[in-house]
Parts: structure tokens; sequence; C-alpha cells
């Protein structure tokens, strides 16, 4: 479990870097509450954007963004109306709401293949 | 924008129609997406194609792909689409140039190993997208006979994805071009001059092969009856063209058309087992409806062995494609038309022990609750009935080899039926059992009072209905063409009527 994580984590950090590359601003990382975690949540410009980072080593088992099933979309809704519900604040202003999916390809030299989804889903 | 099209063809019945796929690869999270109306088992192509693609080397595309099967009201049923799907596929994500994909119609199934594979119903489909103006369809090998019976096409085979990607991309040589099957039919190993003896039911079968009549044979376990009826099919002529196609056609969508079958020109005959059930007869199946026996039949012979063996329901089935000669099938997902112009032979015993006069040893009500179960309207079609004594002991151990082959009566069936063609020609009808009552009693054709008065008195009599009068005059124009007058006499009725009065069924 220890190497996975690290992977997750690693691919977190790239993501997150390849976001604020991308002119987003980082909201939040790695929210918890009780029924999961955010991986990333973001504004870009007048959006908010939640989003999935998926990270793999090789494409033995397909691409990164495969792995992100109908299990993972419907729990980062759920996740997304727990965060609206909890954490915003009267000041906060966003025009959208967007999903977003971060695609990580760890390769074994080099930099990783970063491939961002705007409005996964 | 990463459009994609390519053609394939569905079918409902023996009908295609030309199918539009459209790939689109979009933005998104991958996945594969279906609209119009597709199946389950197209829905399954899904992992196929992309086992195939990926099994051909090629890289699925990262993409969200959304296939289209247009026009998006018509049911796409089963594998056949598989390699268009593919083909559109790698089309929008650029592995090949999207002109020569969307020009062809691609019919074929495929293997997780990207082999191309076989599919039902190429014949037709293949007809259809040349009715359509498409001039290149591209199939399995094993279907290239077959589609290539349609002229005017031009049919492609390969054996593998990969053998198409060689050729579009131009890094293969150009995919083979199919030629028509061959069907050779090995000679029919049935002679007629198996069967001694039995005079009159070979006199009533070679009545039925001239005209057509439908046929019913009664009579004791042995007498030989389905040796009989299994010769008929070779007493009739070879198909014409028209009819061998739609025959063809037929068994192609019934996936009954075995290895490189060619064009099938024997009268096919069909012999289902008395436990078939009425799907199995008249044809069915969930969703669109599969031909059944009676179909695979269409212009040969249809054998009912212990026919009153069959269900109820199987035999009244029959009533109404024995009338239109074709038979409609409602499902859920709407109503198949097959062709069902079939030749009926019935074989039955006389009751359930088969034992005929003092040695049956079946109760009266069991006797004639036996044979009533051929309904009275079904044998109202029937014009030719034979009972069939079992052999005499001089007739078993007298001198074989005295009996007349096949290919003597084939010949005279073939020119009765000439001359009965070219009488009925203008109203387009081939046989004499085609013939309707209004012509038969128009003048022209209507036979003289010394001729029909035998018939007409058993009219009078009550003996025969004006149904029953009306297949008499057919039969007696069936009788007078084998004689070779250019008209029935008062013998030619007469003959007619024993074989239709059934008088000698006791």
């Amino acid at each position: 479990m220890r190497a996975k994580d690290a992977v997750g984590r690693y691919g977190e950090a790239v993501a997150a870097r390849h976001l604020v590359e991308a002119g987003m601003s980082i909201v939040s990382r790695n929210w918890r509450c009780p029924i999961g975690e955010v991986d990333i949540i973001a504004l870009d410009g007048d959006a908010l954007v939640f989003c999935e980072v998926k990270t793999r080593s090789s494409v033995a088992f397909g691409t990164p963004s495969e792995g992100v099933t109908r299990a993972k979309v419907a729990r980062l809704r759920r996740l997304a109306v727990h965060w609206l519900a909890t954490e915003r604040s009267d000041t906060d202003f966003w025009r959208d709401i967007r999903f977003d999916v971060v695609s990580v390809l760890r390769n074994s030299r080099g930099a990783a293949t970063v491939n961002h989804i705007r409005g996964a889903f | 924008m990463t459009i994609a099209r390519t053609q394939a063809v569905a079918l409902t019945g023996l009908r295609g129609q030309l199918v539009e796929i459209q790939a689109d690869l979009a933005g998104g999270l991958p996945g594969l997406h279906f609209t119009g109306l597709p199946d389950v088992s197209v829905v399954e192509a899904r992992d196929r194609i992309r086992a195939a693609v990926v099994n051909s080397g090629i890289p699925w595309p990262d993409r969200k792909i959304t296939l289209a099967l247009l026009p998006a009201d018509v049911r796409k049923v089963g594998s056949r689409f598989d390699l268009a799907l593919a083909m559109a596929v790698l089309a929008a994500a650029g592995v090949v140039g999207g002109e020569p994909v969307a020009g062809a119609v691609w019919l074929a199934e495929l293997g997780l190993d990207a082999k191309l594979r076989p599919v039902r119903g190429v014949l037709p489909a293949v007809i259809a997208a040349r009715q359509a103006g498409v001039s290149r369809v591209v199939v399995a090998e094993a279907n290239g006979p077959e589609a290539a019976l349609v002229t005017g096409v031009d049919i492609r085979t390969a054996s593998d994805l990969t053998e198409i990607l060689g050729w579009l991309g131009g890094s293969g040589p150009p995919l083979r071009r199919a030629a028509p099957g061959d069907r050779v039919d090995p000679p029919d190993p049935l002679d007629l001059a198996d069967v001694t003896g039995q005079v009159i039911a070979k006199r009533g079968l070679e009545l039925s092969a001239a005209g057509g009549h439908h046929l019913y044979l009664l009579g004791a376990p042995g007498a030989g009856k389905t040796m009989l009826a299994e010769r008929l099919p070779g007493l009739l002529p070879p198909l014409e063209e028209a009819a061998a196609l739609e025959v063809t056609a037929v068994h192609s969508v019934a996936g009954a058309l075995a290895g490189a079958a060619g064009m099938i020109k024997r009268p096919p005959m069909q012999a289902p087992h008395h436990t078939a059930s009425v799907a199995a007869l008249v044809g069915g199946g969930s969703g669109l409806a599969r031909p059944g026996a009676i179909s695979l039949a269409h212009h040969g012979v249809l054998l009912l062995d212990e026919a009153p063996e069959f269900s109820a329901a199987a035999i009244e089935a029959l009533r109404q494609p024995l009338e239109s000669g074709e038979v409609v099938i409602h499902r859920s997902l709407g109503a198949v038309r097959y062709p069902a112009r079939f030749q009926l032979v019935i074989a039955a015993n006389p009751c359930p022990c088969g034992r005929r006069g003092r040695d049956c040893t079946c109760a009266p009500q069991a006797r004639r609750r036996y044979i009533q179960r051929l309904s009275g309207p079904l044998l109202d079609r029937v014009d030719v009935r034979v009972y069939m004594d079992p052999l005499s002991r001089a007739e078993l151990t007298g001198p074989r080899g005295q009996d007349e082959d096949s290919a003597t009566v084939a010949a005279r069936v073939r020119d009765a039926r000439a001359v009965a063609a070219q009488r009925w020609s203008e109203y387009g009808w081939q046989l004499n059992a085609s013939v309707t009552a209004s012509v038969l009693w128009a003048t022209g054709w209507r036979l003289p009072r010394s001729v029909l008065a035998v018939a007409e008195a058993h009219a009078e009599r009550g003996e025969l209905s004006a149904r029953g009068l009306d297949r008499v005059l057919r039969m007696s124009w069936t009788i007078a063409d084998l004689a070779g007058r250019t008209s029935p006499n008062a013998d030619d009725v007469a003959e007619a009527l024993f074989f239709r009065s059934g008088r000698n069924l006791t």
C-alpha cells in the first residue's frame, strides 16, 4: 500500500503544479470529510473546479483516466455537494462548477505525461 | 472536430437497410458510447473492437468516443457491425484515411484476436448495399463467395484487421477480390428406382411434382412413405435464377449456408421432427425473428413425417403461409416477413399402432382422434392424397430394378412444368397449383360440361366442396400436361378426382 500511496502523492503534486501552470489557483488539496477526499479543489477564472487526479505507472491496465470509474465519478459529485454545504463562505464567488480529471502517467525516466480533461463529467 | 463515417447494413428479415456509422472523438473521460437503437449484441462490440484494435498493435484512442448508428430509429442487432464500428473509430483517430473507409460497406464480426469472422445474411445485405449505390463491400474470407454472388459490387475479403490497415495505409497488398461461390451439389443419392412398386403413390408423387400440388401420404409403417417423400426434390427442376437467389438469401439469414457456399440451385427439403415448436417451424426467436423450417423450404419441399404427432398449434400455424406463400412474424422489435412458398408433403400412419385392419390394436376412438389431429382446413389444401399399402410378398420377392428412375420422371415433370408455365405466362404463374379459381372458370379455360360431368356429380352429392372442385380442376390440368394433351379430358378429371377425393384412403 505504501508504494501505491506514494505514486498517488507524486501524481497529485504533479497535477497541482500543472493546474497552477495552466493559470488556475488552488483552493484546497486533499480535502477530507467523512465520505471521502477531494484531490484538488481549484479556481479557474470564475469556475470552481473539483479535480480528481489519477496516477499510474504504466498503461498495462489501461490509461490513468480510464481508471476513473462510475463509482469514483459518483463519489466526487457527492463530495462536491458536501464541500459546498460545509466549506463555502459568503465571500466566495464563482459562476460555474466543473469536474476535471487530471491523468498522470509516470514515466520510467523524464517528466510524467499529464492529461488534463476539463469538464470530464 | 474528429468525426469519421463508415457504412454497414442492418437486416430485418430479408430486407437490408444501409446504416451509416459515425464516430466522434471528443474530450472527456475515455469511454465508448453508443446511440441509435443498438441492441445488447451491438453494445458488446465495445469490448471486441477494442481488443481487436489493441491486438493489431494500434493504441486505443484515450478519448471519449461516441458511435452513432444512423438512421437512429432502426433496430441494429448482431455482431455484424463490429468491423464497421472499428473502422469508424480508427478513421476518427486518424489511423486510416477517412475517404476509403467511408466509401465502403464493412460487414464482419471481429474476434478479440482481430480476425474477421463471417456473419449471417451477407447475401441480402450486399444486395441492399448495391441497391443503395455502394460500390465496395469488405467481408470476412468465409463470406466472400456468398457476397460475390451479387454482381456489380467490388467484394474484398480480409482475414484480419492488420490486412485492412496495411491495404489502407499503403504498406500492404490490396485486399483480395472475392470470386462468386460455385456450389456443385453432389448428385442426389436418393433415386426413385430404389422404391419398389407403389405405382399409385409414385403417380401421385409425379403429379405433385409436375403441378406443385401438396401431397398426403397415408399408410402403414414400412410402406415407403418417407422414402417416397424424400425423393420429391429429386423430381423437381433446378431453381431458376431469381428463385435460387431468394432461397440462398433465406439460408444465409438463417446461417444455414455451409462454408464456401454458392447459389443454392437444388430445391431445398426440410423435414422437421414432429416435436418441432411453432417457432422452429414458421420462424421465431426473440427480438427480430429468424426464418423457420417453412422458409428454409421456400421453393422446395416441406415434409411433415408422422404428421399427426405434430402439435396442433404447429399444424395450424402452417395454414396462413400455405395460402399466402409467405409468413409474417411479429415480435416486439417489429414484424419480419419471410417467403414460404413450399410444397407440403404430409406423411402419416393410419393409427397410433400403425397396423391397419384386423391387426390394429387401437381403440376406435384413439384411431379417430389420431387422424383428426390433421385439421380439415389443412387437409383441404392438399390435392393429392394416396393410401399406401405395405408391399405384397410378390412385390417384395419379385424381380427388382424394374422401377423408373428419378431422371426419367424428372424429365416428364420438367416438360409438363414448361407447358404449364407457358400456358399461364400471361398471368405470371409457373405452376398449375397457383392458378386462381376465377381463371379456372373463365371463358377460354373453362372445361366443357362433358369433361366436368363426373366432378360436378360429386359436387352435387356434397362429396366435393367448391374449393375441392377447383383443386380437382387444377390437378386435371397437370395430368393433361403430363400426358401431353392441350386440355384435360374426362379421364384426366376422373383421375384427379380419384387422388383428390381420398377415396383410396378408406
